[in-house]
């Protein structure tokens, strides 16, 4: 029970305390992205939580199962992009043989996802903080979550921001990463928040 | 040589990485808290571009087209562990400072734009170039960003106090929100400077290359004669010129072909941005995609 409420905890704090985008900064590529309309920002979302929470559970078994036993934990940069690479590739096959209308919704998201520094993050800081397998599959998940989060909550101001009448040197990037900046000053409020 | 001058101004200030083209906004945002954070992150990466580069180059015609991505990510995340292993090593309070944002090298879209952009196509020598121009131009971009947040958020510089005591700093600066801010006010004036560049090139037109060419026969034909060209002024004040370097045909041969690029790049460059904001926010988004 007690390890029920601290999973718990550590998920809420994932999610708010610890956002991947405004507090970490996992991510940040596909968050300025795919942002400029809500349908394609959930997409992403729902694709990385996806690949997240899997890619958490292999890449603990394999670092614990097979680099841990053999000493090569050194190489484990290397074995984790490898097994997110394979991965992404396999989730799309399967998705695409079983389940094409989920693919329909993910699959040009999917390939993005390799290269996305918030799958490789989750995966590298569940092994340093060493948490257990359950932990590692909760903490990835719930920071997809705060990732998903972030960038629907930012897909909602970018649809206003299109109608903003903006001085010329802002329009376009500029605009974008400052109102990220004011979202993520009302995130900072959150930091005060202790779990433990 | 004047190549590689030429190339490594692109990288720089042209072609931006950071400020331009928008990508690797990860360690960008994450590591500027301090100058010697941001230093130590643009070297890693520097190191990692030019080796990826010239590894890449050199590979270009083994590695088969359909799985070339995933080799690309293997190389690269080969050199980061060697980076990040001599890092730690001789590196450790800016090792223990960046934590996990070197490992995370390897997913920094720059590297991956470069491989597949330059590096896949490229001779070994321009490789290595490339990734050292695209590499100072991403340390520089995050230099100016660090000495920003640094001064206002900490009133200090490489840990050096510069402010006046009265200067009381301002904490969100260093707090991730104004990683966003600095960076979006910063892209700002880099948008006004480059429509001010545009602008005083409008009104300052370079000869055009047809004016050019005229001055190339002129030189070959040791003819003393006005060139046949509209503006009959403007290039006789380039054969002067011309006669005053030692070798004339090489002059011709170098000049009037990289004026006419550069003019074709500040029009290609400064039309669309210039023209809507919003044409210029999806050209980087698509490539932020990487």
């Amino acid at each position: 029970m007690e390890q029920l409420i601290n999973i718990l905890l550590l998920m809420l704090s994932s999610v708010l305390v610890q956002n991947f985008i405004f507090s970490k900064f996992y991510g940040i590529c596909p968050f300025l992205g795919v942002s400029d309309k809500p349908a394609t920002a959930a997409g992403m979302g729902m694709a990385v939580t996806f690949v997240i929470t899997l890619s958490s559970a292999a890449t603990w078994a394999v670092y614990y199962g097979l680099l841990v036993p053999l000493e090569l934990t050194f190489l484990k940069t290397i074995a984790f992009i490898l097994i997110i690479a394979a991965l992404v590739q396999l989730i799309e096959m399967f998705l695409k043989r079983y389940l094409p209308s989920l693919y329909q919704a993910l699959g040009i998201y999917l390939p993005l996802i390799t290269t996305n520094c918030a799958v490789l993050g989750a995966a590298l800081i569940n092994i340093q903080n060493g948490y257990s397998f359950l932990y590692s599959v909760a903490v990835g998940f719930a920071a997809a979550i705060g990732f998903t989060m972030a960038i629907l909550i930012f897909a909602g101001v970018r649809a206003r921001l299109q109608f903003a009448d903006a001085p010329k040197s802002f329009q376009g990037m500029p605009l974008v990463l400052i109102s990220a900046g004011l979202i993520a000053m009302a995130f900072s409020g959150f930091s005060g928040i202790n779990f433990f | 040589m004047n190549k590689y001058i030429k190339q490594l101004k692109e990288g720089i200030i042209d072609q931006n990485p950071t400020l331009v083209q928008f990508l690797g906004m990860c360690p960008t945002l994450a590591t500027t808290t301090s100058v010697s954070n941001a230093i130590g992150m643009g070297l890693a990466a520097t190191a990692v571009l030019i080796c990826s580069n010239v590894f890449i180059s050199l590979l270009r015609k083994f590695i088969p087209k359909e799985i070339r991505i995933a080799s690309y990510i293997v190389i690269i995340s080969a050199f980061v562990t060697a980076v990040e292993l001599l890092m730690k090593a001789f590196f450790t309070p800016i090792y223990d400072a960046l934590g996990l944002y070197i490992p995370l090298i390897v997913v920094n879209c720059i590297i991956l734009a470069r491989a597949e952009a330059y590096a896949s196509k490229s001779p070994v020598l321009p490789s290595a170039v490339d990734g050292l121009s695209m590499g100072l131009g991403f340390t520089a971009a995050l230099l100016l960003l660090a000495s920003v947040r640094e001064i206002l958020g900490a009133g200090t510089w490489l840990g050096i106090r510069i402010t006046p005591t009265a200067f009381e700093p301002a904490l969100i600066f260093i707090l991730p929100a104004g990683a966003f801010l600095t960076l979006g006010f910063l892209a700002a004036a880099v948008n006004r400077s480059r429509a001010f560049a545009a602008e005083y090139a409008a009104s300052h037109p370079k000869p055009s290359p047809i004016e050019a060419i005229p001055d190339e026969f002129v030189t070959e034909a040791n003819d003393t004669e006005a060139p046949s060209s509209d503006e009959p002024a403007k290039s006789t004040e380039e054969s002067e010129q011309d006669t005053s370097v030692d070798n004339p045909t090489d002059a011709a041969d170098d000049t009037p072909s990289e004026d006419a690029d550069e003019a074709a790049d500040d029009t290609e460059r400064s039309a669309p941005e210039m023209v809507s904001g919003a044409d210029a926010a999806e050209h980087t988004e698509s490539e932020d995609d990487l």
